[in-house]
């Protein structure tokens, strides 16, 4: 219950947002916060997160917030990677080989979802393949 | 009148015969059908093979996980009375993929979100990912970002008291 009060403005945002299926659940030490919203939402609550426990250091809480499980194929992604190209590999992990570059902040389009992790994505170029969905963000 | 009464006798007399031997077949198709699936069923080899029976020309199709079970099917059906053939149409299932644990795909997936933060190391034990090394202060959001969402593939905690932020 402890952990519930400490990060109570965090979930009382979480609870107003809305973030759809949300789950707070407290085991071992850990409070996990799950849900889905928009890429918005999180960042709010992140941004919140940040507040609280201004290094991510505490190592209690979990927040999982997927902000693309809405996002349906052929919808338009931002490219935002903090300062590089972002990478489009011939299959979904950094070990597979690079076969393609998309600038920051181009505008590409999703193609087909692996896992939440990795899209196959296609460039206004045509060029195609998979990319890590932390430096993708939906165009809305 | 007479002679039309004896052919329409004759007439109805047929149609009878012949409604019955239909009935007749039909009914021994089904029961051939039930006798089959009753053993089919039963084993636990088998339980993934359909089977359809017409004039006693009995067709399985289905999956068999190999090639022998998809052969012991057929001697099953072979043996029961009135199959006059068999059509095995079964094929036999591919080979499973071989899925790599867990762990390493959620190794896989911590390795994909600290690629982009050079100064960061990982130690993942039992679920728990300790962070060690640095990273750009501005960063530190991303990077945890990305591994939180790793809770989905199992990841219980982050310990990040040792990674220094710059």
């Amino acid at each position: 219950m402890a952990l519930q009060d400490k990060y109570k403005e965090l979930i009382d945002a979480a609870t107003a947002a809305p973030v759809v299926n949300l789950q707070v659940r407290e085991q071992d030490g850990v409070l996990y916060i799950d849900g889905e919203s928009t890429g918005a939402v999180k960042q709010q609550l992140w941004d919140i997160y940040g507040k609280l426990d201004p290094d991510y250091a505490a190592g209690d809480l979990m927040l999982n917030i997927n902000s693309v499980a809405g996002i349906s194929e052929g919808a338009k992604l931002k490219v935002t990677t903090n300062k590089t190209n972002l990478n489009i590999r011939s299959g979904p992990g950094t070990d597979n080989s690079i076969v393609g570059k998309a600038a920051r902040h181009e505008v590409v389009t999703l193609v087909r979802k692996e896992n939440d992790q990795w899209w196959w994505i296609k460039t206004d170029d045509g060029e195609e393949g998979y990319s890590f969905t932390q430096y993708l963000t939906p165009v809305e | 009148m007479k002679r039309s009464l004896k052919l329409s006798l004759v007439l109805v007399t047929s149609l009878l015969v012949l409604g019955i031997t239909s009935c007749k077949k039909k009914l021994k198709d089904a029961d051939i059908q039930t006798a089959i699936e009753k053993i089919l069923t039963a084993d636990a080899d088998m339980k993934g093979t359909m089977v359809t029976v017409k004039d006693g020309v009995v067709t399985l199709s289905g999956v068999c996980k190999d090639e022998a079970c998809k052969t012991k099917c057929e001697e099953a059906v072979k043996k029961i009375e009135g199959v006059t053939s068999i059509v095995n149409n079964c094929t036999v299932a591919p080979p499973e993929a071989v899925v790599p644990p867990v762990a390493d795909a959620l190794g896989q997936a911590i390795a994909d979100a600290v690629k982009d933060f050079p100064g960061v190391k990982t130690q993942l034990t039992d679920g728990v990912l300790t962070l060690t090394g640095e990273i750009e202060k501005a960063s530190l959001q991303k990077l945890m970002m990305g591994l939180n969402a790793l809770k989905s593939m199992g990841l219980k905690k982050i310990e990040s008291a040792g990674l220094t932020k710059k």
